[in-house]
């Protein structure tokens, strides 16, 4: 094959502190597929944003085509036909489709936005893809909008390609289309780049895998010659069995009941669509499904800080044996109710935790109001800090430290410590292990069940699915708003919770 | 397809975020940045001039600190301006950005200065200062209310709403000082109650500004004190930082946006009543001498801590004071002192940069090509 | 009378569209300049001192060169614009400082800067009035199309003014077109909306936000110019440009941002400006609370965009935000 597109050697990166990527080296070659892989945080999209010069790398060399070069800029990313569709996309929201896509392309033949967008629909139509190229950004669903980004590095010529996990937001049938588009492009001779999680993506698409871990380059194996057992090994280090304890729910009661609740946002879309369950105490309730299908939203109707369209959310107090309706209640008036609800949000330094206070008064968040004093009342907190950093074995210089500075994990176990220590009855966690190293994990894994022991109903929200069938007692599937079915997860397989992840995408699709 | 030439270079430095920077050397920038500053003063004044730099400096020294006279006077000044930067700053903790305390000063001042003249010879004492205290307080709290209600209610822009609401302060108070003119029509309202001093500030230790000064300074502490140990102080710093977060554990948002400016404005009030009845004792536009916007730049530069705004205060006082010393005694334009202002902030926040962020120079390389 | 009202609106308005116009090109880029104020005034000290210098150079008034006694000013206006926008954009672009307090300081510093050397020229000539009149040149400024008066009230309305006036509604429209039409303009807007889309998209930000932030000052600057040369009859005096620079922020807003709305805006508030003078038996108390229209005008404004929610109406995404590409 000759040389190869694009070489990576010694790349390293730090943040501040933090080492995001040491001394990685890669290669991908024209016309193949490379799947970079690694868990959450191992540095994949840092590693991506160097060679499309987002980022500097403090250390290391880029070759392309043999050649080295120094990619300081986007532009300079360009300049050597290199394409990235960030996972987060880099689109202006007020401007059109078309202005998305020559945003910063210089055509020879200059500067006409009626023209483009004539060339923007026939490339469309050569991939098939369907797209108003008049249509404003604001207007357009998560798909339309990774379509308009794939266009754009299309529209360009680039010949080295980026995708950064680009089947997250997508369904089956939409994943199985770019899938296509990519073998595609593979043929016409360009190289790919992959981020993924998803192994059975890896596995059907990729000619060969680099693995990522914690930062480091692990290795390169070709695809056909590799197992899904030995990539997870790679990818995560030693081979890991996932041994979470799990007990039998004791005495279950019916604590939280969400009937019939639909959501609609702004624009139409149905966030929310009948959902109905049940939460028992005692008991992990599991909710799995493509990221972005709900999950949020649920979890923040029943918090208080989701709007409803329909529907109900009761709780059975186990203190009085009433039954409160929290639709559309407040954060506050729900606590007023005497409801002893703790959330972990996926959000944690934008909304669990203040990222530049201090651990103390970020124990405070929940509690500060206790008490008619007008003066805060800090002596609590403090000594909560304290606990929390012992027990949990928070990695922090004291308990004045911004929590922002902690790591990942520290900043977790200081969040649902918080929330866990406010003894509630309803416990719900949204991917509470993401970024987080085994250790961590497996701490978090055994405090929730300890919490299960103690009578709580726990909804725990994950994107693992051997983590959710090991450490859940029932796991319900949501997909675009919708409840796709429940599976108990002592008995259910993988293959089934999987199958029931993109079932409903069918239906909602063909609507 | 072109090929390209190796002819790229790495760029020769790129810029780092910082992690942290231990605070000793944080200031240790700042005070640099303040010298520097001070230096390139210096040396454009020498450049006016033609003085030598001991001189201007000593000058500026005796302009500030000269005289029994002029010592109150910096004193009184800073007190003022300070108490207006201690005003804007539960606004900016919340990162609501309060350019209109220029016009809650006037309206403090319009509604003392209505007090005095309405009700100076009808009302006992007590009274008369109880009223005037009152109706200051809530003239600047209305004035930093709307902006804020509709900031809560429409996310309307309130740097730029507050800014607006400052000239129309200004505007009312110019129709008042019409309206209350003495004599009619020449446009100035003179001291007001000159000959019973009904609503003037008392005299305490026999000065006339000791106790507008030792009102700021109560007011430092407390305010010191609100933002740090209470749970209203509390939950601005949360909705600044995240109203996410704030959204989350349940703080009523709007709620805090305009209580907090209620207490912004309220203490912009304050500071026109001190200013109308403890210093100037009558009523212009200019009463609030661009203070509001001053007070920003003190408090910013202060990060927002009450102690360390008696500092930047100072700073910038010594500094119009001095600037003014100068000028006068070298028959230059009482302007010269904004322009120093303006120079010695142009160096303190441009020495920001420095503390948050450092630059990597380009390492040589060791393989070759 | 409704004439010579709208000549009067339009020439109070010239100098706001100057202002809004520089304010609307480097908000585009994302950044609040609130030192447009500042930046006029030395604009307008600048213009002055050129000139002072020329008249001063030359044996007697008589010898004046037209083509000199505009071009001297004007260039030393643009530089000087030019100079103190380079310290906002080198302060908030390359070292990130906070746009407000940037600005603010930019004002009291161009506000201070303009009274001073104007001054200190007033006390240079040791005149009687405090100010300084450039009245020669000002003649020159104000040099009008011959012809415009004999064309009756269109010659009046839409004929009789200098050619800096047209300068300052062909600059908007110009403006207007690039950010609307062209390539720079889209990949401006797009910096002032999502720098970090831009960056991605390969344009580079700072290059951006530089240019339009000295390209706004600039403009702004000749604002300064038109109201000491034009308005002012050549006739500078110490914070005689008033707040002027505000209301040109405020007709920003007033614009929803769009340049050739800004047009119309501006001569609007010229208007409003000065309507208290066109309102028969007004006190001079009452003509103070008229002044204050084209304030109220603004936030009326300012609440209906925010109210509507229209997406296209909202100011740039990220405007008062500096950028730090490997912000995480």
């Amino acid at each position: 094959m000759g040389t190869a597109a694009i070489e990576l050697k010694n790349i390293t990166k730090t943040f501040g502190d933090v080492v995001a990527n040491k001394d990685v080296n890669l290669t991908v070659n024209r016309g193949e597929i490379l799947s970079i892989l690694g868990e959450n945080g191992s540095g994949k999209t840092t590693l991506m944003n160097m060679i499309s010069g987002i980022y500097f790398p403090d250390h290391g060399s880029i070759y392309i085509d043999g050649e080295e070069v120094v990619i300081r800029s986007p532009k300079d990313a360009f300049d050597h036909k290199i394409g990235m569709i960030h996972q987060h996309f880099k689109l202006v929201d007020v401007f059109s489709a078309t202005e998305n896509i020559v945003l910063g392309f210089k055509e020879k033949s200059g500067f006409n936005i009626k023209r483009s967008a004539q060339q923007i629909a026939k490339i469309s139509h050569q991939y098939g893809f369907d797209i108003d190229p008049n249509k404003k950004i604001y207007e357009m669903s998560i798909s339309e909008k990774q379509t308009v980004e794939i266009i754009k590095v299309l529209y360009r010529g680039a010949d080295i390609l980026i995708l950064d996990e680009p089947t997250a937001v997508l369904t089956p049938q939409e994943t199985e289309k770019l899938f296509a588009v990519l073998r595609r492009m593979r043929d016409d001779g360009k190289a790919i780049i992959i981020i993924t999680h998803k192994m059975h993506e890896v596995l059907a698409l990729s000619d060969r895998v680099s693995v990522l871990r914690k930062g480091e380059y692990i290795g390169t194996v070709n695809t056909c010659e590799t197992s899904e057992a030995q990539l997870t090994e790679m990818m995560v280090g030693k081979k890991v069995e996932l041994n979470i304890q799990r007990s039998e729910p004791k005495n279950p009661e019916e604590r939280l009941e969400v009937s019939h609740i639909n959501c609609i946002s702004r624009d139409g879309v149905k966030l929310l669509n009948d959902i109905s369950f049940t939460v028992r105490s005692g008991e992990i309730l599991g909710i799995a499904g493509i990221a972005g299908s709900g999950q949020r939203e649920l979890l923040e109707a029943i918090a208080g800080l989701q709007h409803l369209n329909s529907g109900e959310i009761l709780y059975h107090n186990p203190k009085t044996g009433h039954t409160d309706n929290l639709r559309d209640k407040t954060p506050m008036q729900i606590r007023e109710l005497g409801v002893r609800l703790s959330f972990v949000p996926e959000d944690r330094l934008g909304m669990g935790l203040v990222g530049n206070m201090n651990i103390v008064d970020n124990m405070m968040l929940r509690s500060y109001r206790k008490g008619k004093s007008f003066f805060l009342e800090r002596k609590a907190p403090k000594d909560l800090a304290d606990r929390i950093i012992e027990e949990l074995e928070v990695a922090t210089p004291n308990v004045n430290t911004p929590v922002r500075r902690l790591s990942g994990g520290n900043v977790q176990k200081v969040l649902v410590g918080r929330e866990i220590a406010a003894a509630p009855t309803v416990l719900m966690v949204a991917y509470p292990v993401r970024g987080l190293d085994i250790n961590s994990s497996y701490l978090i894994y055994n405090l929730l069940n300890e919490q299960k022991e103690h009578g709580v109903a726990i909804i725990f929200v994950g994107e693992d699915l051997d983590v959710l069938m090991e450490l859940c007692d029932r796991v319900m599937v949501i997909g675009s708003g919708k409840i796709t079915g429940t599976v108990d997860a002592r008995t259910a397989t993988k293959e089934q919770i999987g199958l029931l992840m993109t079932s409903s995408d069918r239906g909602d699709n063909n609507e | 397809m072109s090929k390209k030439n190796t002819h790229v270079h790495e760029p020769l430095f790129h810029i780092v975020k910082r992690g942290s920077m231990v605070w000793w050397r944080a200031w240790l920038v700042r005070i640099i940045a303040v010298f520097a500053a001070l230096v390139v003063c210096g040396l454009i004044t020498v450049l006016l001039t033609g003085q030598n730099p001991l001189g201007v400096y000593a000058t500026m020294i005796d302009g500030a600190f000269g005289t029994k006279r002029r010592i109150w006077g910096l004193a009184q000044n800073v007190a003022m301006l300070l108490c207006v930067s201690l005003a804007v700053t539960p606004a900016f903790k919340m990162k609501f950005w309060n350019i209109g305390a220029e016009g809650q000063v006037l309206i403090g001042g319009l509604a003392t200065a209505a007090c005095m003249i309405l009700f100076g010879d009808k009302l006992p004492t007590v009274v008369l200062f109880m009223i005037m205290i009152v109706s200051s307080i809530v003239g600047g709290a209305i004035w930093a209310a709307i902006p804020a209600y509709f900031r809560a209610k429409w996310n309307t822009n309130e740097t730029l709403f507050t800014l607006m609401m400052n000239y129309i302060a200004i505007q009312l108070v110019s129709y008042f000082t019409y309206e209350w003119s003495v004599p009619k029509g020449s446009g100035q309202i003179g001291v007001i109650n000159g000959a019973t001093r009904a609503g003037w500030m008392p005299t305490l230790f026999g000065h006339p500004y000791m106790l507008n000064i030792i009102i700021v300074v109560v007011l430092t502490v407390l305010m010191y004190v609100y933002l740090n140990y209470t749970k209203h102080g509390y939950e601005i710093e949360v909705v600044g930082e995240s109203e996410n977060t704030a959204r989350y554990i349940g703080v009523n948002i709007k709620k805090v946006i305009v209580r907090t400016m209620i207490v912004s404005g309220g203490l912009c009030g304050v500071t026109g009543l001190l200013l109308v009845s403890g210093t100037d004792h009558t009523l212009t536009r200019d009463l609030a001498a661009g203070r509001g916007f001053t007070a920003i730049m003190v408090a910013w530069l202060a990060k927002f801590n009450p102690f360390y705004m008696v500092l930047t205060s100072f700073l910038i006082v010594f500094l119009q004071k001095g600037a003014v010393e100068i000028s006068t005694i070298y028959s230059l334009n009482a302007s010269f002192s904004d322009i120093l202002t303006g120079i010695i902030i142009f160096f303190i926040i441009g020495s920001e940069f420095f503390v948050n962020y450092s630059i990597k120079f380009r390492e040589s390389k060791k393989e070759g090509v | 009378m409704l004439i010579a009202f709208i000549q009067r609106a339009v020439v109070q308005g010239i100098p706001l569209l100057f202002g809004s116009t520089g304010e609307i090109i480097t908000e585009k880029s994302g950044n609040l300049n609130l030192g447009i104020p500042g930046i006029m005034y030395v604009g307008g000290i600048c213009g002055v001192i050129g000139s002072f210098m020329y008249e001063r150079s030359l044996p007697s008034l008589d010898a004046i060169n037209p083509a000199l006694a505009v071009l001297i000013p004007l260039l030393c206006c643009m530089l000087g614009s030019l100079m103190v926008g380079l310290i906002y954009a080198f302060l908030t672009i390359t070292l990130r400082a906070n746009q407000n307090v940037t600005g603010l300081a930019l004002t009291t510093f161009g506000v201070g800067f303009g009274n001073f050397f104007g001054g200190s020229l007033i006390k240079l000539v040791e005149s009687d009035m405090p100010s300084i009149a450039l009245t020669t040149t000002s003649n020159c400024f104000r040099t009008q199309l011959p012809f415009a008066h004999s064309l009756g009230w269109f010659g009046e309305v839409f004929l009789s003014y200098s050619f800096l006036a047209y300068t300052a509604i062909f600059l908007s429209l110009i403006a207007s077109f690039v950010l609307n039409r062209t390539r720079v303009g889209l990949q401006l807007r797009a910096v002032g909306e999502s720098p970090t889309t831009a960056d991605a998209a390969g344009i580079n930000v700072n290059r951006y936000k530089y240019v339009a932030t000295c390209v706004g000052s600039v403009i702004a600057g000749l604002g300064g110019l038109y109201y000491v040369m034009d308005y002012a009859n050549g006739v500078w005096s110490n914070d005689g440009f008033g707040d002027r620079g505000w209301l040109a922020i405020a007709l920003v807003i007033f614009a929803v941002w769009k340049p050739n709305m800004s047009i119309l805006g501006s001569i609007l508030f010229g208007g409003l400006f000065i309507i208290h003078n066109y309102i028969p038996n007004l006190s001079v108390s009452s003509q103070e609370i008229f002044k204050m229209l084209p304030y109220v005008v603004t936030i009326l404004v300012l609440l209906v965009v925010s109210m509507r929610k229209k997406r296209e109406s909202q100011p740039p995404a990220s405007l008062g935000l500096s950028y730090f590409r490997e912000e995480r």
